[in-house]
């Protein structure tokens, strides 16, 4: 409607999507998504399957690369950069399958969501002499006392990830991302597969992380309860198409949003026998 | 008695040798080491020069293959580059021999970084094939580039010497060996204690999550066939000091497969693992050798049995280890160690 909202809107968003297409073949994955998130907000991106909320994360990740669209983080456009780059940008990420590093130990795959802050040389760090020595040991001392301790996972720091039940391996994974001392936290998924008592423990997590750490959050999920709860705002799409951003309580009663989860609204209410 | 570990602080947690008895029997390791020239003889020595050449090229292969997960046929062509490069700079510029072997060290290390380049796009079995070429191109060079390599006739060096003394027998060497294998090998577990060893590790494990962490996946690829290739370079620069002759038929496919078995029954990702490997790769055959030739004076007519069957029961010790412990010599010997560290009173 007017530009000058328009301009001003966008000038809010930390990290943003303008006008993302995305084609895998004949398949449109995204058509035009533009959406965004604000500093310092939980925004939540849900949706059915195959909806392309995922593949929406993996271009800002730059796994993919869209055809059409800008990525824009903190004012700059990111979209031709590289993966790893987006890392040392403060943009983490955890993944809808665990995608932990098996073969390490809890405590190294944390020390490896540092990386981009270490800046070790080689010959320094094959004779572990002076700074390397000193980085390492600051390091390890960071993670214990301000990650380890958050996500309470003392008991487990030594276990190699591979023996690791699901739900823990899914905290190690957000203590990985952690300490990358992100700015915005893309999350997938981070309850999905849990039980009651331990999604509560994650939405807590998320929470403090939030508020102690200020991080901006990014969040994919399924579990209504989790979105609707600890959520500023959130953005819903359907087959690639985004059809609706708000507030949680103005999602929920949304026509589009409850037509792409039941159905029909006349053929949800035969359904349901009303 | 020992009931436990118990660390005060996270200096202590992350040190290598971590209680005062691994410590003791580090000491007494060294102590062995140090002074094995004084009662062992040439043939013993020799073996031993072996198997420090062998610990370097695996630790080297086991930081590529083991580590970062890219696997390499064409070691042995490094340890080649690096064998003729302490050659040639030694006998045609005169260089001392310890100025030749970290140079050595340098140019397979060049090499093997050009090889490594195709590693970006090319992953798992395709680049085995890929560095299998690589090998088979330097044979040819080191066959065919006559002014350089003298061809099949090979390069005859002089032993190292330090000021009057000349490093030319199998227990002068011997030292050289030594300081150069803990040198190599204190520099690998360290490095990967780092942020180093675990980029290497991520991208073994995971490639795509490692660039998700911020690891630069091509860079840190190359960097690992460089090192890796630098170890082999060293080697082949000892290699030659050692035997004072290099000629292309000591860098053969086959030897590439030998590392690769090295590092595979040691086991792979770990330091102590390659140590292990290269012994048992370079002992056992040397151990059935004195075997064979005790059948032959022992049981006349035996041997005839015998001497084929030193390659088949070499074969199977290979398959049965790797059948009952895949990780390696290096698991075998943690679960002993962790069977014996609180022991009799674990539970």
């Amino acid at each position: 409607m007017t530009t000058v909202s328009e301009t001003k809107k966008n000038q809010e968003f930390m990290l943003e999507a303008q006008g993302l297409y995305l084609k895998f073949g004949g398949v449109n994955v995204l058509t035009n998504v533009s959406t965004g998130v604000k500093k310092n907000e939980i925004f939540a991106i849900i949706g059915p399957n195959g909806a392309g909320k995922t593949c929406l994360l993996n271009c800002i990740n730059r796994f993919y690369q869209p055809h059409q669209g800008k990525i824009i983080f903190e004012g700059a456009d990111i979209t031709r950069l590289k993966s790893h780059q987006i890392a040392s940008l403060g943009i983490a990420r955890t993944f809808q399958n665990v995608e932990l590093f098996r073969g390490m130990t809890v405590i190294d795959n944390i020390k490896l969501g540092s990386h981009v802050h270490l800046n070790t040389g080689l010959l320094s760090a094959g004779f572990y002499f002076g700074a390397a020595r000193k980085t390492e040991l600051g390091l390890r001392k960071e993670i214990e006392e301000s990650i380890i301790d958050l996500l309470e996972i003392e008991h487990i720091r030594k276990k190699t990830v591979g023996t690791l039940p699901y739900g823990l391996q899914k905290r190690v994974e957000l203590a990985r991302a952690l300490a990358m001392k992100p700015k915005v936290l893309l999350m997938d998924e981070p309850v999905t597969g849990m039980n009651l008592e331990e999604t509560e423990d994650m939405a807590r997590f998320i929470l403090d992380i939030h508020d102690e750490w200020g991080v901006t959050i990014v969040l994919i999920e399924h579990d209504m309860g989790v979105v609707m709860d600890i959520s500023d705002r959130v953005c819903v799409l359907d087959f690639g198409v985004k059809i609706a951003e708000g507030l949680p309580s103005e999602i929920r009663h949304n026509d589009e949003v409850i037509k792409a989860y039941l159905g029909e609204k006349d053929i949800t209410y035969s359904r349901l026998g009303a | 008695m020992r009931c436990g570990d118990f660390k005060e602080s996270y200096l202590k947690d992350e040190t290598i040798f971590q209680t005062y008895w691994v410590k003791f029997w580090l000491f007494i390791l060294m102590l062995f080491l140090l002074g094995l020239p004084f009662y062992a003889n040439s043939y013993v020595m020799y073996v031993a020069n072996l198997i420090g050449f062998a610990i370097i090229g695996a630790v080297g292969l086991n930081l590529l293959t083991g580590f970062t997960g890219q696997i390499s046929l064409g070691h042995a062509a490094f340890i080649g580059v690096g064998g003729y490069t302490a050659a040639i700079l030694v006998t045609r510029l005169g260089l001392p021999f310890w100025v030749a072997m970290p140079l050595a060290g340098l140019t397979a290390a060049a090499t093997g970084m050009v090889i490594g380049i195709p590693s970006l796009r090319v992953k798992g079995l395709y680049l085995v094939i890929a560095t299998l070429a690589a090998q088979f191109i330097l044979e040819y060079v080191f066959v065919h580039w006559e002014s350089m390599t003298h061809g099949i006739r090979g390069i005859n060096v002089p032993a190292p010497r330090l000021g009057s003394f000349v490093f030319d027998t199998e227990q002068k060497f011997y030292y050289i060996t030594l300081a150069v294998v803990l040198l190599g090998v204190g520099f690998a577990r360290n490095l990967v204690r780092t942020k180093w060893g675990r980029a290497f590790i991520a991208i073994r494990d995971r490639d795509l999550a490692a660039e998700i962490m911020g690891i630069n996946l091509f860079r840190y690829k190359l960097v690992a066939f460089g090192l890796s290739s630098f170890y082999a370079g060293i080697a082949g620069a000892l290699w030659v000091g050692f035997i004072k002759v290099v000629t292309p038929e000591h860098f053969p496919f086959s030897l590439s497969i030998q590392y690769l078995a090295m590092v595979i029954v040691g086991g792979l990702g770990s330091v102590l693992g390659a140590i292990f490997g290269a012994v048992f790769m370079t002992l056992v055959p040397e151990l059935l050798n004195v075997l064979t030739s005790f059948a032959k004076s022992s049981v006349p007519g035996l041997e005839h049995v015998f001497l084929p069957m030193k390659d088949v029961i070499f074969g199977l010790l290979i398959v049965s280890f790797l059948i009952f412990e895949p990780h390696g010599l290096a698991e075998i010997w943690h679960r002993i160690k962790n069977f014996f560290n609180l022991w009799p009173f674990s539970y």
